[in-house]
């Protein structure tokens, strides 16, 4: 009995239709957010963040590699997801399924699109040798919108980073040495929320409970009036309509949680 | 022997007229813990009540569990035990028909049911009396089943008073399920409140007016 | 006159590092608790006892512990590239192995106790972190255990033993180099886990060995305290 009855649910998805969630939240209300950084020395970056009681970590690698034949002269981008099965019932060893792969590729997305990270500038030799950034995205305790908590994780851990020492005579990553050297980022800061369609209520951040009656969602990833990323994922559909609502949605968003996540983020 | 939070292979007391009661062992003269609990003296006997841990399904619980699967002669439930439970057909108080089956209950159906037989197969269950069956409508809540005692009290008197104070219907299955039905999603969701608040102080002592604080906060 | 033999973080010889023990730290699971010997960090956390899947492993006699130890890729300086390695694979066979013997495991025939470990920070001693925060995740989901284990490594660098090796002192050039001697110990002195790589002679072995009672019995009493002061707080929450 894992899942959220279809009982419990049916009274969820009523509640919601007057505008009212369990957690006494509006629907277009974040839970508490809390972030730590510097969470694990050996990473160049990393941060813990916890959005009610969804917890994931979030590390920044950095090593020296060849840049791809299409952009000679630009640093490249790996980003991984786990679901480690410490964080759920619902998740088991093995290789990532579906769930794990699509976390990482809208964190990628979001960071990647949104040119947050000046790409250029992690160019040592063009053509030989460019830095490679390395983000690592874990679960460590699922109750929701684990999608939200690894972008804002991804973006902190991104702007705490600091360039290892590179010996170019050497070739070597002096790794033991400490660094002060930011990672080349833009200034506009680009965050990844994700809207759900329950009934015919839009919510955001949804507890497990109600992640589970979601029909559809939208990640989106933006700043103020841009977006930069987006992607509609699960099965049912939205109407134009919808859409625009969805929009107009993640533009309060953002707003607001700039405001929560100015602090973490100077 | 005071009441005192023991952990697994630690000493809670030393004589030849201590008893081992549940959750412990005698080892020569002494009485020792085997799971991490609050350990407590009745009499001579010394046992340790779990503050953690999976359901020990018993004979004449009354559970509640999710319709899993629907077989031709009844229903396999998933009350939250490794073993599987089962409802046949003959125990629905009335005739049902082979072909009507899934209209009774379908997958994803929760239901009140009581243990009535334990053997290598399984969990039996029955809803024949007066209580069990089906559930409608409600919200379901899931504590650690051994919490269940503390949110039940002493004869009932504090599941009671939480059904008077939020005017709802509340079934507390043993295996931790929790079935609650009120007029209005206020009250589900303050009961609920309520027995989660119980479930997390469970021994505090001075409960019942801590409670009482909460009903007056929230009303 | 004997010199004091110096380590690298000035601790004596029979020194640990710096402990944190936390019960309750990720609340789906069933039972769970984080261990850090100064700054190698893990987390545990059990699911079960529950049904086994799949079927066919299921044991008719008694119920089955399975252990899965990972780095998280950015816990070491080189990173590690995400997936199974052959040494996680041998970790999580040696946790299984060192908690087994206290664990009631007879009583849940056909279940499975799921027990997992994550690094988050690595500093050497990172097997012996993971056995630490599992017993005490056991203990907290309510498992019938006979006792606690605790874990420890004791190393030898060049000629002198030292409790708690770091990452410094593992890569030990001098004379001999770094023999690293992790151990698990219940708390009546019991000994289930035990591994052994470098160089030493038999006697020095069996001094080490006490040596490491001394350091489990102190790893217990704070495994202890964090498992107690968590039901005080639920208590006076």
């Amino acid at each position: 009995m894992i899942e959220t009855s279809k009982l419990t649910g049916e009274r969820i998805k009523e509640y919601l239709s007057q505008g009212k969630r369990f957690d006494k939240r509006k629907l277009d209300e974040f839970r508490k957010i809390s972030i730590e950084t510097n969470i694990s020395k050996n990473a160049e970056g990393s941060a813990r963040v916890k959005i009610g009681k969804t917890e994931v970590l979030v590390g920044v690698k950095m090593d020296i590699g060849e840049p791809y034949p299409d952009s000679p002269n630009q640093g490249n981008l790996v980003v991984n997801a786990e679901l480690l099965p410490l964080s759920s019932p619902r998740f088991e060893n093995g290789p990532p399924k579906f769930p794990a792969i699509e976390l990482g590729r809208l964190v990628d997305r979001a960071v990647r699109e949104s040119k947050f990270i000046e790409f250029k500038k992690l160019c040592i030799k063009e053509r030989e040798k460019v830095w490679t950034v390395f983000i690592d995205v874990y679960s460590i305790n699922d109750d929701g919108n684990l999608f939200d908590a690894a972008s804002i994780g991804a973006i902190t851990a991104l702007k705490n980073a600091k360039i290892p020492k590179y010996d170019e005579k050497e070739e070597k990553i002096l790794r033991d040495e400490p660094s002060k050297e930011p990672l080349p980022l833009s200034k506009t800061i680009p965050i990844s929320i994700t809207i759900h369609k329950i009934g015919n209520n839009l919510v955001v951040d949804p507890t497990k409970e109600e992640e589970d009656l979601s029909e559809t969602r939208v990640t989106i990833g933006g700043s103020d009036d841009t977006i930069f990323s987006m992607q509609k994922g699960d099965s049912s559909s939205l109407s134009i309509e919808e859409i625009g609502n969805i929009l107009e949605t993640a533009k309060k968003i953002w707003k607001d949680l700039y405001k929560t996540l100015d602090k973490f983020l100077k | 022997m005071t009441r005192q939070i023991v952990i697994p292979g630690e000493i809670i007391v030393s004589g030849e007229n201590y008893l081992p009661g549940e959750g412990t062992e005698k080892r020569k003269d002494e009485i020792i813990a085997l799971i991490y609990g609050l350990a407590e003296e009745s009499g001579n006997l010394i046992k340790v009540i779990p503050l953690s841990g999976v359901y020990h399904p018993r004979k004449g619980n009354v559970v509640i569990g999710q319709v899993e699967n629907v077989t031709f002669n009844g229903w396999v439930i998933d009350i939250n035990t490794a073993q599987t439970a089962f409802l046949p057909l003959m125990e629905v108080p009335r005739y049902v028909n082979k072909e009507g089956i899934e209209e009774v209950m379908d997958i994803g159906d929760m239901v009140v049911a009581k243990i009535f037989g334990m053997s290598k197969r399984g969990i039996d269950l029955t809803i024949k009396l007066r209580g069990l069956g089906k559930i409608n409508e409600g919200i379901i809540l899931k504590i650690n089943s051994n919490k269940v005692p503390r949110v039940i009290g002493k004869e009932g008197s504090m599941i009671n008073l939480i059904k008077e104070n939020t005017n709802c219907n509340i079934t507390v299955g043993q295996n931790g399920i929790i079935w609650i039905k009120g007029d209005k999603v206020e009250d589900e969701l303050l009961a609920k409140k309520i027995i989660l608040f119980i479930a997390e102080k469970s021994f505090i002592s001075g409960l019942t007016d801590e409670i009482k604080k909460l009903i007056e906060k929230e009303k | 006159m004997t010199k004091e033999f110096q380590r690298s973080d000035g601790r004596k010889i029979d020194e640990l590092r710096p402990i944190t023990a936390k019960v309750g730290v990720v609340p789906n699971a069933d039972g769970s608790a984080m261990f850090a010997f100064g700054d190698t960090i893990a987390i545990a956390a059990v699911y079960g006892p529950k049904k086994m899947h799949p079927q066919h492993e299921q044991d008719p006699v008694k119920g089955t512990l399975r252990c899965t130890y990972n780095m998280l890729s950015f816990s070491v300086s080189d990173r590690i590239k995400p997936g199974i390695s052959r040494r996680s694979v041998e970790i999580s066979k040696i946790t299984e192995w060192a908690l087994e013997p206290i664990i009631m495991i007879d009583k849940y025939p056909n279940m499975v106790i799921d027990v997992h470990i994550n690094i988050i920070q690595a500093n050497a001693s990172t097997r012996c972190a993971g056995i630490n925060a599992a017993a005490m995740a056991l203990a907290h989901a309510g498992i019938p255990m006979r006792d606690l284990v605790s874990s420890v490594s004791i190393g030898k660098l060049d000629k002198q033993l030292v409790v708690d090796v770091s990452k410094h002192e593992e890569d030990w050039e001098e004379g001999e180099g770094a023999t690293d001697i992790p151990i698990t110990m219940t708390s009546k002195g019991e000994i289930t886990h035990m591994q052994l790589d470098g160089k030493i002679s038999i006697k020095q072995l069996k001094e080490a060995i006490e040596i490491a009672r001394e350091s489990t019995k102190k790893i217990y009493e704070i495994q202890k305290k964090a498992l107690k002061e968590f039901a005080e707080e639920e208590k006076n929450d």
